[in-house]
């Protein structure tokens, strides 16, 4: 049902209190349609979801059913019963928290409404958090997290209890995290405490709205029905173009230095320019290069998720007082957070989704009915076409956001601890509670009951730990923590989200002599698997300049000015998204249809053209494979088109199979378009001699076996299990600082993990991280999906050398190198050089 | 120094070696002859250090019942790891069938793990010790020496021209056999590196690898290990899975 913007005054005064009406008659305002409906109908007691794009009075919309109830209510007379919170605001940032607080002051300070506003967050000063314990305010402003930790809490009923409404904001972006899931979690426990709360859900356009209207409500053996949902579109259609270049487009590669200098001249031309990139080492890579041709000295500031938080801060604030020219960021920037006047957006590398192109580029012009400009900059030929494809979906209005999926067992075994830590639970109620959450809503009995075994005593077959119980069953059947400490541990370790191990890094001189002085600014924080492969002297590009790692002292990495241009370290990827399925599906359409490609550049036509003549464009639901010589090896590509992630999975089982075809494959290399395998035996020549069969090759029967033995073999799931292991509380978080205390007791989730998986294979945890690992990490569902699409759609073409479509890959091989267990091999070669040293 | 460094080291191996460990009696293959202060000595890649001349066997940090002690403190590791290791030990001192069983210490996680033992682990350490000699050497982890187990337990031990205590000395390490650092070392062939657990020895000195399967390791380039050895002559003995490889400590990354 979609609403269109329009005047409905008559409506107004039945639904607004005086001071609204007088309000927006000095403003010189209406209300809008939408947020009229959505408060008539929430008033009316329905569940709502609003989608609607930025700049249409989304927040002002979600809390005016709120508003309008306490202006109804009135000031609570001094002396009254302890009332409970009224309205529960969650958004996903901590900073929005805050930014929400002032622009909601603000006309509540104007109509002069007794209503009190506060926000709770990490950083609130624990005074204040216990003061809002005992004297709530009547709007509660906060995260997820919090929202945990008032629910785990003893006073949480009474807390609760008076709660009229929840307002979730960015909702969108929390329900396809393990936040979502805990906050689902959260809710099914709220509406305990408060059975009448009414949800409304605050969202960008998603694919799929129902998913986030079931969200909304309690589900179960009787569902509620779903969430009422005002859908707002319009606005103008954004003015987006692909960066016309003069310039060769580059093959291969994510950087698009080659268009930095038009970038800039779009910079002068504007007032401020967001460029939004993919990873943090663009970010880098482009800010250190735009500063080299900054001859105009103009304000151009980097962002991103590791650098310092002062400086983050420090952006955003120059930003926000436009102040600047333009910002190089990453996601850190993605959420809706007002950034002054934007009057361009430029997207560096392809957006990866259609979605996500949207959202970025509702960042320009936060009014809703001008057009927002947005340039897309791709970096490589694929690219092109995947930019095109976006600019078309967005047009379209297509949307590609990922589906809630369910939800995680890590997840449920912290909220089940949560919950003995507010008072001892029924197991029978606390399950019926948790499958009206809609991520848990298909939770097993059987799985419930190990995940609370597994919250006790770890969970495993030999029960050994029955004495360390963290939660006991009591004599009436219900369970409690079995001591305070236990309670605390848990508030100590609570959220989902697991921060990599991080090292600050320090900008320190070296002296004459060179030895390391002390202090030195601070530059942000880095990944410690990222400095292990590093030596003393290698330099690496971070916060915008050339580095030289000097070490690592205690907890820091101390790094001193590499004065060069050329970091020997390339590597600093953080965060790169997978091409969606949507976008992977059009850009197949583009290779497939003639009258599709007419739209892409000169450049990039010819390039396919010269393929067709060559080889051949496969069509769209068509798996082409080409197979060529090249240098010692023989090299087989697959254009399969379905994310990097998948195609590495896809690379690691198909070598296994290669392998025992007798290829003698020794490597392969992934990128979001085709999967290249090269080794010594002439795979090509095996194919057309009968000697391997695709259709065997591709055959989706590799994701039995041939996963299960991989896993068995495999170091990559062990950083998934390292994040179940925190969340679901079997380990204890690093608290940074307190390491040195001796009191945080550290060990490490590899050998837990080798031990987990040696002993007891089925354990609930490896559960957990197997199907983590599957719907991230390894992205199975999706390389399933593609192995039953290509079955009997198989094509090969042998040729004689490299063909155009096969270079951007080719030119990837040796810039990445190929996950892969280590061998005793390195070990060897490295003691043959001691014994040729001991006969020299 | 981060703590979390100390405990990260791959040693998959191990427990490979824990499940594949009953099978490997017999003659030691791939163990690496050294000499620490003209005393003969075999490095074993199963991570125990014998001595031919006077048939002992040493291993050290077994950490035994580190999964329960930090169960004690809330944190239900896999209860795993002392069945793990033992198996290990039980199968080297097939190997050898040593006269004499040196633990250099950290012979359990915490002061309370040998008390704590289950019945059925305790008889499998009564079984490997009977017919030899069983000394438990103290360590800063178990300070009190252990409960109900056979042998003697006791800080430090002068026998056959060397001295066995847990933590290196600080003064002189001539002849000293000792544990406590859990060395481990990397090397690094075309951007692959490859860490393991080793032996350390500038052969005046050896410190032993960690030998309990959840003890992890601390890299042999680390500050704590500086002024222990000459490392000119310092050679690290890495675990392979079925042989020793010795690299010279220049030749390690860190």
């Amino acid at each position: 049902m979609n609403i269109v913007e329009a005047q409905s005054p008559g409506r107004d005064a039945a639904l607004l209190p005086r001071p609204f009406l007088k309000w927006f008659g000095e403003k010189g305002w209406s209300p809008r349609a939408h947020q009229l409906e959505l408060l008539a109908r929430s008033t009316a007691g329905e569940n709502m979801l609003l989608i609607a794009p930025t700049g249409a009075g989304k927040t002002l919309a979600g809390f005016l059913p709120s508003l309008t109830d306490l202006t109804r209510r009135g000031k609570i007379p001094p002396g009254s019963a302890f009332t409970g919170i009224h309205t529960l605001y969650i958004s996903p940032l901590k900073a929005l928290t805050v930014d929400i607080e002032r622009n909601l002051m603000k006309p509540v300070t104007e109509m002069g409404l007794a209503v009190t506003i506060e926000n709770r967050t990490g950083d609130t000063p624990q005074a204040k958090r216990q003061r809002q314990k005992l004297n709530p305010p009547d709007i509660l402003l906060t995260t997820p997290e919090q929202v945990a930790l008032l629910l785990a809490n003893k006073e949480a009923e009474r807390f609760f209890k008076d709660l009229k409404y929840v307002v979730l904001d960015e909702l969108h972006s929390l329900v396809t995290s393990k936040r979502g899931h805990l906050l689902s979690l959260g809710l099914a426990r709220i509406r305990r405490h408060a059975p009448d709360v009414r949800t409304i859900g605050l969202s960008a356009t998603v694919s799929d709205p129902m998913d986030l209207q079931r969200w909304l409500v309690p589900q179960g053996e009787e569902p509620a029905p779903p969430a009422g949902l005002v859908h707002v579109t319009g606005g103008a259609a954004p003015n987006i173009t692909i960066m016309n270049t003069e310039d060769r487009i580059p093959w291969s590669g994510h950087v698009s230095t080659y268009a930095i200098p038009e970038v800039y001249e779009e910079i002068k031309r504007h007032q401020t320019t967001l460029i939004f990139v993919n990873t943090r080492f663009q970010a880098e890579l482009l800010f250190q290069t735009l500063w080299t041709i900054n001859d105009d000295n103009l304000p151009i500031a980097l962002h991103h998720g590791s650098l310092d938080a002062g400086q983050r801060r420090k952006v955003e604030a120059a930003m926000a007082a436009n102040k600047l020219r333009a910002v190089v960021a990453t996601s850190t920037l993605d959420m809706g957070i007002d950034w002054g006047d934007v009057d361009l957006v430029v997207h560096v590398g392809a957006p990866k989704g259609a979605s996500r192109l949207a959202q970025r580029i509702g960042r320009s012009n936060h009014r809703m009915d001008e057009p927002s400009k947005a340039i897309l900059v791709p970096a490589n030929r694929f690219e092109v076409m995947e930019c095109q494809a976006a600019l078309d979906a967005n047009y379209l209005g297509a949307q590609d956001t990922p589906p809630v999926g369910e939800g995680a067992l890590d997840v449920l075994a912290q909220h089940v601890l949560g919950m003995a830590c507010a008072e001892p639970f029924d197991p029978v109620e606390l399950y019926d509670e948790i499958t009206s959450a809609s991520p848990y809503a298909d939770l097993s009995w059987e799985m419930f009951e190990r995940i609370v075994d597994f919250v006790a005593t770890g969970g495993y077959a030999l029960r050994s730990y029955e004495r360390y119980a963290k939660i006991r069953k009591m004599a009436d059947g219900r369970w409690r923590v079995s001591n305070p400490q236990i309670a605390q541990q848990y508030r100590m370790n609570l959220g989902t989200i697991v921060e990599a191990a991080e090292l600050n890094v320090r900008l320190v001189k070296r002296n004459a002599k060179g030895t390391i002085g002390r202090g030195g600014m601070s530059l942000g924080k880095v990944e410690e698997y990222f400095l292990e492969q590093l030596v003393q002297g290698d330099t690496f590009l971070f916060a915008g300049k050339v580095l030289r790692f000097e070490g690592i002292r205690e907890n820091e990495c101390l790094v001193s000015n590499a004065h060069s241009l050329d970091p020997k370290i390339p590597a600093y990827a953080g965060g790169k998204f997978p091409l969606t399925t949507y976008l992977a599906d059009q850009v197949r359409a583009m290779l497939a249809d003639p009258d599709r490609r007419t739209a892409l550049p000169d450049q990039v036509r010819d390039w396919l053209a010269i393929q067709l003549e060559r080889s051949m464009l496969p069509k769209q639901d068509e798996l082409l494979i080409e197979t060529f010589p090249r240098g010692k090896r023989f090299f087989m590509i697959a254009y399969c088109f379905e994310g990097r992630l998948a195609h590495q999975t896809l690379g690691m089982l198909l070598t296994r199979r290669l392998e025992r075809a007798g290829a003698r494959p020794l490597g392969f290399v992934a990128t979001d378009y085709s999967l290249a395998v090269w080794g010594l035996n002439d795979i090509g020549a095996m194919i057309d001699a009968g000697r391997l069969s695709l259709s065997d090759l591709f055959d989706e029967d590799m994701l039995g076996d041939d996963l299960e033995a991989w896993l068995d073999e495999s170091y990559m799931l062990k950083r998934t299990f390292r994040n179940c292991a925190v969340i679901s509380g079997l380990i204890e978080r690093r608290h940074p600082g307190k390491e040195k205390t001796g009191r945080q007791v550290t060990v490490s989730t590899d050998l837990i993990y080798d031990v987990l998986r040696s002993h007891e294979p089925d354990h609930v945890l490896l559960e957990a991280t197997r199907r983590d690992a599957a719907s991230g990490l390894l992205d199975l569902s999706r390389l399933g999906d593609m192995l039953a699409r290509i079955r009997g759609h198989i094509t090969h073409r042998d040729l004689d050398r490299v063909s155009p479509l096969a270079v951007p890959i080719m030119l990837e091989i040796g810039k990445e190198s190929v996950p892969g267990e280590a061998h005793d091999a390195v070990l060897a070669e490295a003691a043959e050089e001691l014994i040729a040293e001991a006969l020299s | 120094m981060s703590s979390a460094r100390l405990e990260d080291v791959e040693l998959m191996h191990r427990l490979g070696l824990a499940a594949r460990s009953t099978l490997m009696t017999g003659a030691a293959t791939g163990a690496e002859e050294i000499v620490v202060h003209g005393t003969v000595a075999v490095c074993d890649p199963m991570g125990g250090l014998y001595l031919p001349e006077t048939q002992m066997l040493i291993v050290s940090d077994l950490h035994l019942e580190k999964g329960a002690a930090f169960a004690r403190r809330g944190m239900m590791l896999p209860p795993y790891d002392t069945i793990a290791t033992l198996n290990i030990l039980s199968a080297i001192i097939d190997r050898y069938d040593p006269k004499v069983v040196v633990s250099l210490g950290d012979n359990f996680h915490d002061r309370k793990g040998s008390e704590h033992l289950s019945t059925e682990l305790r008889l499998m350490i009564m079984a490997m010790a009977r017919g030899r000699d069983w000394i438990w050497i103290n360590g800063n982890h178990d300070p009190d020496g252990t409960v109900d187990l056979p042998g003697t337990c006791t800080d430090e031990l002068l026998y056959g021209g060397l001295v066995f205590r847990h933590e290196p000395s600080l003064i002189s390490g001539k002849g000293e056999i000792a544990g406590h650092l859990h060395p481990s070392a990397t090397v690094r062939r075309r951007e692959k590196s490859v860490r393991r657990a080793c032996f350390a020895s500038d052969g005046n000195r050896l410190v032993m690898p960690a030998f309990g399967v959840l003890a992890g390791g601390l890299d042999l380039r680390h500050q704590a290990m500086h002024g222990l050895f000459n490392r000119e002559t310092l050679v690290a003995h890495l675990l392979g899975r079925d042989r020793i490889y010795s690299v010279r400590y220049g030749s390690l990354i860190g």
